[in-house]
Protein backbone atom coordinates (compact mmCIF):
# COMPACT_ATOMS: atom_id res chain seq x y z
CA UNK A 1 0.00 0.00 0.00
CA UNK A 2 1.11 3.56 -0.64
CA UNK A 3 0.37 6.99 0.78
CA UNK A 4 0.34 10.08 -1.41
CA UNK A 5 1.11 12.93 0.96
CA UNK A 6 0.12 16.18 -0.71
CA UNK A 7 1.97 18.49 1.62
CA UNK A 8 0.87 21.77 0.07
CA UNK A 9 -0.95 23.16 -2.93
CA UNK A 10 1.57 26.01 -3.18
CA UNK A 11 3.71 25.73 -6.32
CA UNK A 12 5.77 28.17 -8.36
CA UNK A 13 4.71 26.36 -11.54
CA UNK A 14 1.28 26.85 -13.07
CA UNK A 15 0.92 23.83 -15.38
CA UNK A 16 -2.53 23.96 -16.89
CA UNK A 17 -2.96 20.17 -16.61
CA UNK A 18 -2.21 20.09 -12.87
CA UNK A 19 -3.76 17.13 -11.04
CA UNK A 20 -4.71 19.30 -8.06
CA UNK A 21 -8.37 20.25 -7.60
CA UNK A 22 -9.61 23.54 -9.05
CA UNK A 23 -10.32 24.67 -5.51
CA UNK A 24 -6.77 24.85 -4.11
CA UNK A 25 -6.17 24.71 -0.35
CA UNK A 26 -4.49 27.75 1.20
CA UNK A 27 -1.26 27.66 3.23
CA UNK A 28 -3.13 28.65 6.41
CA UNK A 29 -5.18 25.42 6.23
CA UNK A 30 -2.15 23.09 5.90
CA UNK A 31 -1.42 20.39 8.50
CA UNK A 32 1.29 21.18 11.05
CA UNK A 33 4.54 19.20 11.16
CA UNK A 34 3.40 17.14 14.17
CA UNK A 35 0.14 16.28 12.43
CA UNK A 36 1.95 15.05 9.34
CA UNK A 37 4.34 12.99 11.46
CA UNK A 38 1.36 11.29 13.08
CA UNK A 39 -0.23 10.63 9.68
CA UNK A 40 3.02 9.05 8.46
CA UNK A 41 3.21 6.74 11.50
CA UNK A 42 -0.46 5.82 11.20
CA UNK A 43 -0.08 5.06 7.49
CA UNK A 44 2.82 2.70 8.20
CA UNK A 45 0.73 0.96 10.91
CA UNK A 46 -2.10 0.64 8.40
CA UNK A 47 0.19 -1.23 6.00
CA UNK A 48 1.66 1.46 3.75
CA UNK A 49 5.17 0.62 2.56
CA UNK A 50 5.89 3.76 0.55
CA UNK A 51 5.13 7.44 0.85
CA UNK A 52 5.14 9.81 -2.10
CA UNK A 53 5.72 13.38 -0.94
CA UNK A 54 3.93 15.52 -3.45
CA UNK A 55 1.91 18.70 -3.77
CA UNK A 56 1.76 21.35 -5.23
CA UNK A 57 5.47 21.66 -4.70
CA UNK A 58 6.41 19.65 -1.58
CA UNK A 59 9.77 21.42 -1.20
CA UNK A 60 7.79 24.60 -0.48
CA UNK A 61 7.29 23.07 2.98
CA UNK A 62 10.28 24.05 5.12
CA UNK A 63 9.72 21.00 7.34
CA UNK A 64 10.14 18.51 4.48
CA UNK A 65 13.43 17.18 5.94
CA UNK A 66 11.70 16.42 9.23
CA UNK A 67 8.83 14.69 7.45
CA UNK A 68 11.20 12.54 5.38
CA UNK A 69 13.03 11.60 8.57
CA UNK A 70 9.77 10.75 10.31
CA UNK A 71 8.62 8.62 7.38
CA UNK A 72 11.92 6.80 7.36
CA UNK A 73 11.70 6.10 11.08
CA UNK A 74 8.20 4.72 10.55
CA UNK A 75 9.66 2.26 8.02
CA UNK A 76 8.27 3.92 4.91
CA UNK A 77 10.23 4.02 1.65
CA UNK A 78 10.37 7.70 0.70
CA UNK A 79 9.79 9.26 -2.72
CA UNK A 80 9.87 12.95 -3.51
CA UNK A 81 7.81 14.16 -6.47
CA UNK A 82 9.05 17.62 -7.33
CA UNK A 83 9.52 20.26 -10.00
CA UNK A 84 13.02 20.75 -8.59
CA UNK A 85 13.02 24.53 -8.93
CA UNK A 86 13.30 25.20 -5.18
CA UNK A 87 16.05 22.64 -4.49
CA UNK A 88 19.77 23.25 -4.15
CA UNK A 89 22.79 21.17 -3.20
CA UNK A 90 22.56 21.85 0.54
CA UNK A 91 18.85 21.02 0.68
CA UNK A 92 19.36 17.79 -1.27
CA UNK A 93 22.16 16.78 1.11
CA UNK A 94 19.83 17.36 4.08
CA UNK A 95 17.10 15.27 2.45
CA UNK A 96 19.55 12.42 1.82
CA UNK A 97 20.63 12.56 5.47
CA UNK A 98 16.97 12.46 6.48
CA UNK A 99 16.61 9.20 4.55
CA UNK A 100 15.18 10.20 1.17
CA UNK A 101 15.36 7.26 -1.27
CA UNK A 102 14.28 8.63 -4.64
CA UNK A 103 13.37 11.76 -6.57
CA UNK A 104 10.90 12.08 -9.41
CA UNK A 105 11.68 15.30 -11.25
CA UNK A 106 9.19 16.79 -13.71
CA UNK A 107 10.01 18.32 -17.07
CA UNK A 108 7.42 20.07 -19.21
CA UNK A 109 9.25 19.56 -22.54
CA UNK A 110 12.74 18.87 -23.92
CA UNK A 111 13.02 22.49 -25.05
CA UNK A 112 13.35 25.30 -22.55
CA UNK A 113 11.12 27.80 -24.34
CA UNK A 114 8.09 25.54 -24.62
CA UNK A 115 8.72 23.93 -21.21
CA UNK A 116 8.71 27.35 -19.56
CA UNK A 117 5.59 28.40 -21.46
CA UNK A 118 3.70 25.24 -20.44
CA UNK A 119 4.78 25.63 -16.80
CA UNK A 120 4.10 29.37 -16.74
CA UNK A 121 7.51 29.61 -15.05
CA UNK A 122 11.07 29.88 -16.38
CA UNK A 123 12.41 26.86 -14.53
CA UNK A 124 13.75 24.48 -17.19
CA UNK A 125 17.43 25.46 -16.83
CA UNK A 126 17.18 25.21 -13.03
CA UNK A 127 15.66 21.73 -13.33
CA UNK A 128 18.69 20.56 -15.31
CA UNK A 129 20.98 21.82 -12.53
CA UNK A 130 18.84 20.11 -9.90
CA UNK A 131 18.95 16.82 -11.83
CA UNK A 132 22.76 16.89 -11.78
CA UNK A 133 22.76 17.62 -8.04
CA UNK A 134 20.36 14.75 -7.35
CA UNK A 135 22.58 12.30 -9.27
CA UNK A 136 25.72 13.67 -7.57
CA UNK A 137 24.06 12.95 -4.23
CA UNK A 138 23.67 9.32 -5.31
CA UNK A 139 19.88 9.32 -5.39
CA UNK A 140 17.96 7.37 -8.04
CA UNK A 141 16.25 9.77 -10.43
CA UNK A 142 13.05 9.41 -12.42
CA UNK A 143 12.45 11.98 -15.16
CA UNK A 144 8.73 12.66 -15.49
CA UNK A 145 7.23 14.02 -18.68
CA UNK A 146 3.55 14.83 -18.92
CA UNK A 147 2.82 14.66 -22.65
CA UNK A 148 0.06 16.18 -24.78
CA UNK A 149 -0.49 17.70 -28.21
CA UNK A 150 1.76 20.69 -27.44
CA UNK A 151 4.93 18.63 -26.77
CA UNK A 152 4.26 15.09 -27.97
CA UNK A 153 6.12 15.48 -31.26
CA UNK A 154 9.37 15.88 -29.28
CA UNK A 155 8.98 12.64 -27.32
CA UNK A 156 12.23 11.18 -28.68
CA UNK A 157 14.08 14.31 -27.52
CA UNK A 158 12.51 14.00 -24.08
CA UNK A 159 13.74 10.41 -23.81
CA UNK A 160 17.22 11.62 -24.86
CA UNK A 161 17.05 14.29 -22.16
CA UNK A 162 16.18 11.69 -19.52
CA UNK A 163 19.23 9.64 -20.55
CA UNK A 164 21.49 12.66 -20.61
CA UNK A 165 20.66 13.68 -17.05
CA UNK A 166 21.30 10.14 -15.79
CA UNK A 167 17.71 9.12 -15.04
CA UNK A 168 17.39 5.40 -14.34
CA UNK A 169 13.75 5.59 -15.12
CA UNK A 170 11.49 7.87 -17.08
CA UNK A 171 7.78 8.18 -16.72
CA UNK A 172 5.95 9.33 -19.81
CA UNK A 173 2.40 10.13 -18.84
CA UNK A 174 -0.30 11.38 -21.12
CA UNK A 175 -2.41 14.06 -19.47
CA UNK A 176 -5.23 12.61 -17.41
CA UNK A 177 -8.29 14.82 -17.71
CA UNK A 178 -9.48 15.81 -14.24
CA UNK A 179 -9.61 19.17 -12.49
CA UNK A 180 -7.38 21.69 -14.27
CA UNK A 181 -6.64 19.33 -17.14
CA UNK A 182 -10.34 18.74 -17.81
CA UNK A 183 -10.91 22.49 -17.84
CA UNK A 184 -8.11 22.80 -20.42
CA UNK A 185 -8.75 19.55 -22.27
CA UNK A 186 -9.14 21.07 -25.73
CA UNK A 187 -5.65 22.61 -25.50
CA UNK A 188 -3.96 19.28 -24.72
CA UNK A 189 -5.87 16.45 -26.39
CA UNK A 190 -3.52 14.73 -28.87
CA UNK A 191 -4.66 13.41 -32.22
CA UNK A 192 -4.85 9.67 -32.75
CA UNK A 193 -1.92 9.93 -35.19
CA UNK A 194 0.20 11.74 -32.59
CA UNK A 195 -0.65 9.07 -30.07
CA UNK A 196 0.24 6.22 -32.42
CA UNK A 197 3.61 7.81 -33.23
CA UNK A 198 4.27 8.35 -29.51
CA UNK A 199 3.47 4.75 -28.66
CA UNK A 200 5.81 3.55 -31.44
CA UNK A 201 8.54 5.88 -30.13
CA UNK A 202 8.17 4.44 -26.63
CA UNK A 203 8.27 0.86 -27.88
CA UNK A 204 11.41 1.50 -29.94
CA UNK A 205 13.11 3.27 -27.03
CA UNK A 206 12.24 0.45 -24.64
CA UNK A 207 13.86 -2.07 -26.97
CA UNK A 208 16.93 0.13 -27.51
CA UNK A 209 17.35 0.98 -23.82
CA UNK A 210 16.66 -2.37 -22.18
CA UNK A 211 18.75 -2.59 -19.03
CA UNK A 212 19.77 1.07 -19.40
CA UNK A 213 16.64 3.02 -18.58
CA UNK A 214 13.19 1.81 -17.57
CA UNK A 215 10.37 3.62 -19.36
CA UNK A 216 6.94 3.66 -17.77
CA UNK A 217 4.20 4.79 -20.10
CA UNK A 218 0.76 6.00 -19.05
CA UNK A 219 -1.58 5.90 -22.06
CA UNK A 220 -4.40 8.39 -22.58
CA UNK A 221 -7.60 6.58 -21.79
CA UNK A 222 -9.67 8.69 -24.18
CA UNK A 223 -8.17 6.50 -26.90
CA UNK A 224 -8.17 3.24 -24.93
CA UNK A 225 -10.44 0.23 -25.28
CA UNK A 226 -10.42 -0.59 -21.58
CA UNK A 227 -10.27 1.86 -18.69
CA UNK A 228 -7.31 2.19 -16.35
CA UNK A 229 -7.69 0.41 -13.03
CA UNK A 230 -7.70 3.71 -11.25
CA UNK A 231 -5.54 3.55 -8.10
CA UNK A 232 -5.59 -0.25 -8.50
CA UNK A 233 -9.19 -0.16 -7.28
CA UNK A 234 -10.95 2.33 -4.99
CA UNK A 235 -9.79 1.96 -1.37
CA UNK A 236 -7.67 -1.10 -2.11
CA UNK A 237 -4.05 -0.04 -1.84
CA UNK A 238 -3.82 3.71 -2.09
CA UNK A 239 -4.72 6.70 -0.02
CA UNK A 240 -4.17 10.38 -0.44
CA UNK A 241 -3.98 12.97 2.32
CA UNK A 242 -4.54 16.55 1.16
CA UNK A 243 -2.63 19.58 2.53
CA UNK A 244 -5.41 20.25 5.05
CA UNK A 245 -5.71 16.60 6.13
CA UNK A 246 -8.64 15.28 4.12
CA UNK A 247 -8.25 11.59 3.31
CA UNK A 248 -9.13 10.65 -0.29
CA UNK A 249 -9.20 7.33 -2.18
CA UNK A 250 -7.58 9.16 -5.13
CA UNK A 251 -6.19 12.63 -5.68
CA UNK A 252 -9.13 13.71 -7.86
CA UNK A 253 -11.88 12.28 -5.65
CA UNK A 254 -13.02 15.66 -4.38
CA UNK A 255 -14.34 16.40 -7.86
CA UNK A 256 -17.17 13.96 -7.06
CA UNK A 257 -19.73 16.15 -5.35
CA UNK A 258 -21.85 14.31 -2.82
CA UNK A 259 -18.97 12.38 -1.30
CA UNK A 260 -17.87 13.60 2.13
CA UNK A 261 -14.22 13.14 3.04
CA UNK A 262 -13.05 12.75 6.60
CA UNK A 263 -10.04 14.53 8.07
CA UNK A 264 -7.02 13.15 9.95
CA UNK A 265 -7.56 15.97 12.45
CA UNK A 266 -10.84 14.34 13.51
CA UNK A 267 -10.20 10.59 13.36
CA UNK A 268 -7.31 8.09 13.17
CA UNK A 269 -6.30 7.19 9.63
CA UNK A 270 -7.12 3.48 10.08
CA UNK A 271 -10.73 4.28 11.05
CA UNK A 272 -11.15 6.52 8.04
CA UNK A 273 -9.69 3.83 5.78
CA UNK A 274 -11.87 1.06 7.24
CA UNK A 275 -15.18 2.69 7.87
CA UNK A 276 -15.61 6.05 6.15
CA UNK A 277 -18.43 6.32 3.66
CA UNK A 278 -16.13 7.77 0.98
CA UNK A 279 -13.80 4.74 1.07
CA UNK A 280 -16.58 2.17 1.24
CA UNK A 281 -18.80 3.67 -1.45
CA UNK A 282 -16.90 2.16 -4.41
CA UNK A 283 -14.73 -0.41 -2.65
CA UNK A 284 -14.74 -3.95 -4.08
CA UNK A 285 -17.29 -4.99 -6.68
CA UNK A 286 -20.71 -4.80 -4.95
CA UNK A 287 -21.36 -1.23 -6.10
CA UNK A 288 -20.80 -2.09 -9.77
CA UNK A 289 -23.45 -1.64 -12.45
CA UNK A 290 -23.49 -3.59 -15.70
CA UNK A 291 -21.48 -4.07 -17.84
CA UNK A 292 -18.85 -4.17 -15.04
CA UNK A 293 -20.72 -6.49 -12.68
CA UNK A 294 -20.66 -9.50 -14.98
CA UNK A 295 -17.38 -8.55 -16.71
CA UNK A 296 -14.42 -10.93 -16.58
CA UNK A 297 -12.25 -7.85 -15.95
CA UNK A 298 -14.25 -6.63 -12.92
CA UNK A 299 -11.31 -7.28 -10.58
CA UNK A 300 -8.71 -6.17 -13.14
CA UNK A 301 -10.13 -2.77 -14.12
CA UNK A 302 -12.28 -2.27 -10.97
CA UNK A 303 -14.80 -0.37 -13.08
CA UNK A 304 -12.20 2.18 -14.18
CA UNK A 305 -12.21 5.69 -12.84
CA UNK A 306 -15.04 7.00 -10.64
CA UNK A 307 -13.99 10.62 -11.14
CA UNK A 308 -14.11 10.25 -14.90
CA UNK A 309 -17.60 8.69 -14.80
CA UNK A 310 -18.75 11.61 -12.66
CA UNK A 311 -17.04 14.29 -14.73
CA UNK A 312 -18.26 13.07 -18.11
CA UNK A 313 -21.68 11.57 -17.39
CA UNK A 314 -22.55 13.01 -13.99
CA UNK A 315 -22.78 9.69 -12.13
CA UNK A 316 -19.78 8.30 -10.27
CA UNK A 317 -21.47 4.89 -9.95
CA UNK A 318 -21.53 4.20 -13.69
CA UNK A 319 -18.92 2.34 -15.72
CA UNK A 320 -15.99 4.55 -16.71
CA UNK A 321 -16.94 5.88 -20.17
CA UNK A 322 -13.32 5.28 -21.26
CA UNK A 323 -14.29 1.58 -21.49
CA UNK A 324 -15.45 0.61 -24.97
CA UNK A 325 -18.11 -1.59 -23.30
CA UNK A 326 -19.65 1.40 -21.50
CA UNK A 327 -23.00 2.58 -22.93
CA UNK A 328 -21.57 6.11 -22.56
CA UNK A 329 -18.35 5.46 -24.48
CA UNK A 330 -19.36 7.77 -27.37
CA UNK A 331 -18.87 10.77 -25.06
CA UNK A 332 -15.15 10.01 -24.84
CA UNK A 333 -14.68 9.11 -28.49
CA UNK A 334 -16.46 12.25 -29.68
CA UNK A 335 -14.57 14.54 -27.30
CA UNK A 336 -11.21 13.14 -28.40
CA UNK A 337 -12.07 13.44 -32.09
CA UNK A 338 -13.56 16.93 -31.88
CA UNK A 339 -10.98 18.50 -29.58
CA UNK A 340 -7.87 17.02 -31.13
CA UNK A 341 -8.87 18.18 -34.60
CA UNK A 342 -9.66 21.80 -33.71
CA UNK A 343 -7.02 24.49 -32.98
CA UNK A 344 -5.33 24.04 -29.59
CA UNK A 345 -6.57 27.43 -28.40
CA UNK A 346 -6.02 29.05 -25.02
CA UNK A 347 -5.44 27.38 -21.72
CA UNK A 348 -5.90 28.61 -18.17
CA UNK A 349 -2.82 28.40 -15.98
CA UNK A 350 -3.26 26.57 -12.70
CA UNK A 351 -3.13 29.26 -10.06
CA UNK A 352 -4.78 30.39 -6.84
CA UNK A 353 -6.24 33.19 -8.96
CA UNK A 354 -6.85 31.67 -12.38
CA UNK A 355 -6.35 33.83 -15.44
CA UNK A 356 -6.43 32.97 -19.13
CA UNK A 357 -3.27 33.36 -21.17
CA UNK A 358 -2.79 32.77 -24.84
CA UNK A 359 -1.02 29.57 -25.79
CA UNK B 1 22.74 1.89 -15.62
CA UNK B 2 24.54 3.62 -18.49
CA UNK B 3 25.13 0.29 -20.18
CA UNK B 4 23.26 -2.94 -19.75
CA UNK B 5 24.81 -5.41 -17.28
CA UNK B 6 24.66 -9.16 -17.82
CA UNK B 7 24.45 -11.77 -15.10
CA UNK B 8 27.20 -14.43 -15.35
CA UNK B 9 28.08 -17.31 -13.01
CA UNK B 10 30.98 -15.25 -11.62
CA UNK B 11 28.96 -12.01 -11.14
CA UNK B 12 28.43 -10.71 -7.61
CA UNK B 13 24.96 -9.12 -7.66
CA UNK B 14 23.47 -6.95 -4.95
CA UNK B 15 20.46 -4.69 -4.59
CA UNK B 16 21.12 -1.32 -6.23
CA UNK B 17 21.53 1.65 -3.87
CA UNK B 18 18.25 2.88 -2.36
CA UNK B 19 16.47 -0.42 -2.95
CA UNK B 20 15.70 -2.58 0.03
CA UNK B 21 14.32 -5.92 1.03
CA UNK B 22 11.31 -5.35 3.27
CA UNK B 23 8.67 -7.60 4.76
CA UNK B 24 5.07 -6.54 4.20
CA UNK B 25 3.44 -7.58 7.45
CA UNK B 26 -0.08 -6.83 6.26
CA UNK B 27 0.15 -9.10 3.23
CA UNK B 28 2.64 -11.52 4.82
CA UNK B 29 5.05 -11.33 1.87
CA UNK B 30 8.61 -10.27 1.16
CA UNK B 31 9.07 -7.30 -1.16
CA UNK B 32 11.83 -5.22 -2.67
CA UNK B 33 10.99 -1.56 -2.25
CA UNK B 34 12.26 0.52 -5.15
CA UNK B 35 11.47 3.96 -6.58
CA UNK B 36 7.68 4.22 -6.81
CA UNK B 37 7.23 0.48 -7.06
CA UNK B 38 7.47 -2.68 -5.04
CA UNK B 39 8.40 -6.11 -6.30
CA UNK B 40 6.70 -9.02 -4.60
CA UNK B 41 9.05 -11.94 -3.94
CA UNK B 42 7.81 -15.49 -3.74
CA UNK B 43 9.73 -17.96 -1.57
CA UNK B 44 12.21 -18.83 -4.34
CA UNK B 45 12.82 -15.20 -5.28
CA UNK B 46 13.33 -14.27 -1.63
CA UNK B 47 15.81 -17.12 -1.19
CA UNK B 48 17.80 -15.77 -4.14
CA UNK B 49 17.58 -12.03 -3.47
CA UNK B 50 18.43 -12.40 0.22
CA UNK B 51 21.70 -14.12 -0.78
CA UNK B 52 22.73 -11.38 -3.25
CA UNK B 53 25.00 -9.37 -0.97
CA UNK B 54 27.58 -8.13 -3.50
CA UNK B 55 30.18 -10.59 -2.19
CA UNK B 56 28.78 -13.99 -3.12
CA UNK B 57 29.20 -15.07 -6.74
CA UNK B 58 26.11 -16.37 -8.52
CA UNK B 59 27.70 -19.86 -8.70
CA UNK B 60 28.23 -19.79 -4.93
CA UNK B 61 24.65 -18.70 -4.40
CA UNK B 62 23.51 -21.62 -6.59
CA UNK B 63 25.59 -24.08 -4.51
CA UNK B 64 24.13 -22.66 -1.33
CA UNK B 65 20.56 -22.94 -2.65
CA UNK B 66 21.17 -26.56 -3.73
CA UNK B 67 22.25 -27.36 -0.16
CA UNK B 68 19.25 -25.50 1.32
CA UNK B 69 16.74 -27.10 -1.06
CA UNK B 70 17.96 -30.66 -1.16
CA UNK B 71 17.12 -32.52 -4.34
CA UNK B 72 16.78 -29.43 -6.54
CA UNK B 73 18.68 -30.07 -9.81
CA UNK B 74 21.65 -27.69 -10.02
CA UNK B 75 21.06 -26.74 -13.66
CA UNK B 76 17.49 -25.70 -12.94
CA UNK B 77 18.53 -23.70 -9.87
CA UNK B 78 21.32 -21.96 -11.82
CA UNK B 79 18.91 -21.06 -14.62
CA UNK B 80 16.40 -19.63 -12.10
CA UNK B 81 19.04 -17.50 -10.40
CA UNK B 82 20.49 -16.14 -13.65
CA UNK B 83 17.01 -15.34 -14.95
CA UNK B 84 15.90 -13.52 -11.82
CA UNK B 85 19.14 -11.56 -11.44
CA UNK B 86 19.02 -10.51 -15.11
CA UNK B 87 15.44 -9.39 -14.75
CA UNK B 88 16.31 -7.31 -11.68
CA UNK B 89 19.40 -5.87 -13.41
CA UNK B 90 17.23 -4.79 -16.33
CA UNK B 91 14.72 -3.19 -14.00
CA UNK B 92 17.43 -1.30 -12.13
CA UNK B 93 16.68 -3.17 -8.91
CA UNK B 94 20.06 -4.91 -8.79
CA UNK B 95 23.58 -3.99 -9.74
CA UNK B 96 26.86 -5.89 -10.21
Amino acid sequence: MALLAELTHRCPLQCAYCSNPLDLERASAELETEEWLRVLRESADLGCMQVHFSGGEPTARRDLDALVEGANQAGLYTNLITSGVLLDEARIARLVRAGLQHVQLSFQDSQADNANRIAGFAGHAKKLETAAQIRAAGLPLTANFVVHRQNLDRLDLMIDLALKIGAERSEIAHVQYYGWALKNRAAFMPTREQLERATATVEAARARLEGVMVIDYVVPDYYAKRPKACMGGWGRRFLNVTPSGKVLPCHAAESITGLAFENVRDRPLAEIWDSSDAFNRFRGTDWMPEPCRSCARAEIDWGGCRCQAFALIGDAARTDPACALSPDHAVVVEAAAAESSSPAGDFTYRNFAPRALRS
Amino acid sequence: MNTRSFAEPFSRPRLAPHRRLQFDKMRDIWTVQAPERAFVLDETAHAIVSRCNGEAKIETIVDDLCRAYEGAPRDAVAADVLKLVQEFLDKGVMTL
